[in-house]
């Protein structure tokens, strides 16, 4: 065993603890910290565990509503769906990993949302991945895609959850940081919830899954800081998945759950054993003791610091109730599963580690008897006593500058424009991703990703008091284009939209899970950016009357280059849930019977092109004047589509989205395989800011005609402006006066989208 | 009629297997966990699930023909009980040489789940009056491209052994391809065992049989189980 070195400032500096913030650990502590106390401190004091630049603004959304059994605190938000059931969702950012090694990186993303979920008492039965990537030309962009895709793909498919939904947009702000936000979502009986609380003094605390080994160490470390040139040699740092111990981990504790033993449970994710352990007991208001000699692990002479700091995957801590430890075990045996009694719950509100220097079970010699303590430290100094900050925001003064750009003197042609938006990689088809997603393992998916605006799920709800079927909607979305021009309305639009598109299949949205990816928050522009998503996101869940259950935050996605720093684009990506009354509410997106009437609903807005995908295509930027949002109308066009939806009356919706209002109508006509004899209502030009231009709250409905008189008096009643377009029917979209584009031709573009990224 | 899904670590298609057996066709239906030694008294049909069993980091079912069950499998298709082994389930039968030949890699490398289209182009248990009807299915895998020596192959094709076979589609999914993985003579399912009673597909019916998923065309397999297993 190598020598620990010696706890100085300078090694504290190099953990990424500020000076004053070791100031203040040296003061709470008393002494200088041993090693493996300092690498506690600084994984627990890191952005990633202790929220502490994000915290003071993330108070400000509205986290309750009649539903939430569970909001932000817990591993997931917990809603309730109705007749004893809930869902159980969140999403959370695997983005430095996947940069680093795409495929493990992806994959342990999806693997550490699925045990947030699981470790609640669900089982997951849904999974969406909110992805960015660079520009689709960059040198490094197919990679990254091919890597991330195969690693969602590798592990969701094993585990055997199906994936979807999601999301992809590419984007020159993302070169040298990629986002993978992946959402997961489970149910459970709303009666049968697990938390992460160590409750119970004298209780046993149990290890339970993956041994651990030397992988991830200081990944949470890693995530808390940004990427200079060539720290892709930080590899070692990337965990490394397992999807089948996954699996089996899965049965075990839904096992052990219904045996009914457990008072605890959490799984070890980022800061592993350590912030597990810590977080339980400071939600029970106890301490801990550790045992890390009884330890399960895969690598020889591991320290005490490795082990705390680990991150290795698929593993889970539990506290039992004392005396039921051999049940914990028994069941972890038929489920192959290693097991250890590994600590017990304490009274002294402190965590405390033992460990026996130089003591290696693998050795095979037993356990030494009475272990030194190698860290003893309060529990709330690593929690509640975190620093928090309240950075300096401000605005960049040069974004404004951007607004001056509009469509004057740029090429523009209605008819091979819009073949050109259908086939680029940012409105196309996703199809080369979605295939390698098992989206429709355990019989539920009734909306597939790329049928409808959102996925649709069949949830079976099955116990002991029978058998009942729920359906849900979820999506996720984000246009970061919007967010970095105006980040305040670019955060209501993403939810708005997120909740847009359930409305559009007739789910009436029911919570909300967000997952935050900005740049360094230490340059007062990115947290002004970040202040202000959150006053976005704030005032469209008001106003649409939706909670945030649970979410994520990830700083520092932001890249040192040699004209200075480069952020991503914020992109405060929503993920939303929705309920349906009934299977026959469920909408669909494309076109269905000629003859029906096609009708766009929603204010006319203003045509403005600022962040559209047409104007930063033209101009090679994210410039433009960006859209506006008036929430009221949004609230009032969603009700009116779900009211729209259980009344029967839509055959058809589809939200306007990347490319406007014309892509839409394609896109209605791709996925109903059906063309349409269109004319723009008076009040529509025919300008790219008519045709391209990406204005929020307008949807695309089709009528069928023995229902217009039933659909035009609820528009009425909701007040949501409607223009009429003409009619479903022939082989191809006509657009009187502009042009005409066959069903091939717009089938083919679209489905070429990726082409030149990733090939046929 | 009695009806077992074997449970391998890492199946994960039990789900599907167990739900349209019982809750859509009707049939008495159960788990049997891998490490049970013998099939409940009175199985008339044993469903290897997809998934992947193990893990699937070796070649795909190499592990699970090992499984304490699968000697009790074996004996049960001995008597003439049905087997029928989906995705996962294939890849098992296969590696323990209840059927022919094997299935790699697709052949442009990637996991693939979509709608196919498969013809049934022989009779037996699974498939009565079915023959040359074309069947609406999805597929799921990254391993499902069937390979085998050239005699293997025409002795299926001679004793009409092959079950499904994949064939085009009209548009619009002209862009892909009818056989989504590269086997051998566009081969999607064989019957094997004494009395063709064994059955192993790639495609999944048992995600094809309820109008909320999409079509019914997988519903006809197991209908055609319970008439062969009633006839009995």
């Amino acid at each position: 065993m190598s020598r620990e070195p010696a706890v100085t400032p300078e090694l504290a500096r190099e953990h990424g603890l500020t000076e004053d913030e070791y100031a203040t650990a040296l003061k709470a502590i008393g002494r200088t910290p041993s090693f493996p106390e300092l690498g506690v401190l600084s994984v627990m004091w890191s952005e990633h565990c202790s929220y502490k630049s994000s915290r003071v603004h993330l108070k400000r959304l509205p986290t309750k509503g009649p539903r939430v059994i569970h909001g932000p605190g817990e591993n997931a938000g917990v809603v309730d769906i109705g007749d004893g059931w809930a869902v159980v969702f969140k999403m959370e950012s695997h983005n430095h990993p996947s940069f680093i090694e795409p495929y493990q990186g992806a994959g342990t993303g999806v693997g550490g949302i699925l045990r947030d979920v699981f470790t609640m008492g669900a089982r997951p039965v849904a999974v969406m991945d909110s992805l960015r990537f660079g520009e689709p030309s960059h040198p490094r962009t197919p990679g990254l895609l091919r890597g991330v895709v195969a690693g969602i793909a590798g592990y969701g498919n094993a585990f055997g959850v199906p994936t979807v939904g999601g999301e992809v947009q590419f984007d020159a702000a993302y070169n040298g940081n990629i986002l993978v936000n992946a959402f997961a979502l489970g149910l459970c009986r709303s009666d049968r919830l697990f938390l992460g609380q160590a409750k119970g003094v004298g209780n046993p605390i149990l290890y339970v899954g993956a041994r651990t080994g030397r992988d991830g160490i200081h990944g949470a470390t890693m995530a808390s800081a940004e990427f200079e040139e060539g720290e892709e040699a930080e590899r070692p740092t990337v965990q490394v998945g397992d999807p089948f111990m996954e699996k089996l981990l899965l049965e075990g504790c839904l096992e052990i759950f219904a045996a009914g033993v457990l008072e605890g449970i959490q799984d070890m994710g980022a800061a592993g054993l350590t912030s597990s352990t810590v977080e339980m007991a400071s939600r029970a208001g106890n301490g801990v003791e550790l045992w890390l000699d009884r330890l399960p692990r895969r690598a020889k002479h591991l320290t005490p610091y490795e082990i705390l700091l680990s991150e290795s995957q698929e593993r889970m801590i539990m506290v039992a109730r004392a005396g039921e430890e051999q049940r914990v075990l028994d069941i972890c045996a038929k489920w192959d599963l290693d097991a250890q009694v590994v600590g017990r719950v304490t009274d002294t509100g402190r965590f405390v580690v033992r460990a026996t220097p130089g003591y290696d079970p693998l050795s095979g010699a037993p356990w030494p008897d009475d272990p030194p303590v190698v860290v003893d430290l309060p529990v709330d100094l690593l929690t509640d006593a975190a620093p928090v900050y309240t950075r300096p925001c401000v605005e960049d003064s040069r974004l404004t500058d951007r607004y001056g750009v509009d469509a004057t003197g740029l090429a523009f042609d209605p008819r091979s424009d819009l073949l050109e938006l259908l086939s680029a990689p940012n409105v196309g088809s996703r199809a080369w991703i979605y295939r390698q997603y098992d989206h429709i393992v355990r019989d539920g998916t009734m909306v597939r990703p790329g049928a409808g605006d959102a996925a649709v799920v069949r949830l079976y709800c099955e116990d002991e008091r029978g058998r009942r079927e729920k359906l849900i909607a979820m999506s996720s979305d984000c246009n970061g284009r919007f967010c970095e021009l105006d980040p305040r309305t670019g955060a209501a639009m993403a939810v708005a939209e997120a909740c847009r598109n359930l409305a559009c299949v007739g789910a009436a949205p029911i919570g909300l899970t967000d997952c935050l990816n900005f740049g360094n928050p230490q340059r007062p522009e990115i947290m002004a950016q970040f202040r202000d998503a959150i006053d976005g996101i704030a005032d469209a869940c008001k106003a649409l009357g939706v909670p945030v259950v649970s979410g994520n935050v990830s700083l520092y996605n932001e890249t040192t280059e040699q004209g200075g720093p480069r952020a991503v684009l914020p992109t405060p990506t929503i993920g939303a849930v929705g309920l349906f009354e009934k299977v026959s509410d469920v909408v669909g997106a494309g076109f269905r019977t000629a003859g029906d009437h096609v009708f766009v609903l929603g204010p006319r807005g203003d045509d403005r092109l600022g962040g559209s995908e047409w104007l930063t295509r033209r101009t090679g930027r994210v410039c433009g004047r960006p859209p506006s949002i008036d929430l009221a109308a949004e609230a009032a066009l969603q009700s009116l589509l779900v009211r729209a939806a259980r009344e029967g009356l839509l055959a058809s919706a589809h939200d306007c989205a990347e490319g406007g209002l014309l892509v839409a109508l394609a896109e209605a006509c791709i996925l109903g395989q059906s063309g349409a004899v269109l004319s723009l209502p008076a009040e529509y030009a025919v300008t790219p800011g008519g045709l391209f231009g990406e204005d929020p709250s307008r949807v695309v409905v089709s009528v069928t005609p023995y229902v217009l008189e039933l659909f035009s008096r609820r528009v009425a009643e909701a007040g949501v402006p409607c223009a009429f377009l003409g009619r479903v029917g022939g082989a191809s979209l006509s657009l009187e006066g502009v042009a005409s584009w066959g069903l091939d031709e717009m089938r083919e573009a679209h489905a070429s989208a990726l082409d030149d990224i990733v090939g046929r | 009629m009695r009806a077992v899904v074997i449970q391998f670590p890492g199946s994960n298609a039990d789900f599907d297997a167990l739900h349209t057996l019982r809750d859509v066709v009707g049939v008495e239906t159960s788990y049997v966990f891998h490490k049970t030694p013998t099939l409940p008294a009175g199985t008339d049909l044993v469903v290897l699930p997809g998934g992947f069993s193990y893990g699937d980091y070796l070649r795909c079912g190499a592990i699970a023909r090992f499984a304490p069950v699968m000697a009790d499998v074996r004996r049960h298709v001995e008597r003439g009980g049905l087997l029928l082994g989906i995705c996962n389930g294939f890849q098992i039968l296969t590696e323990a040489g209840l059927l022919p030949g094997a299935l790699t890699r697709n052949a442009h490398l990637r996991f693939e789940c979509r709608d196919v289209l498969v013809r049934v182009d022989a009779d037996g248990p699974f498939t009565q009056d079915l023959r040359g009807r074309v069947l609406r299915l999805p597929i799921a895998h990254a391993e499902g491209r069937y390979q085998a020596d050239e005699a293997t192959l025409q002795s299926l094709e001679s004793k009409s052994l092959v079950a499904f076979r994949y064939v085009p589609a009209a548009a619009p999914d002209a862009r892909l391809p009818a056989n989504p993985n590269g086997s051998l003579h566009d081969i999607a399912g064989l019957y094997g065992g004494p009395r063709r009673n064994v059955l192993g597909l790639m495609p999944h019916p048992e995600r094809m049989a309820e109008p909320i998923l999409g079509g019914t065309d997988g519903r006809l397999l197991f209908h055609s189980a319970v008439r062969a297993a009633l006839a009995r």
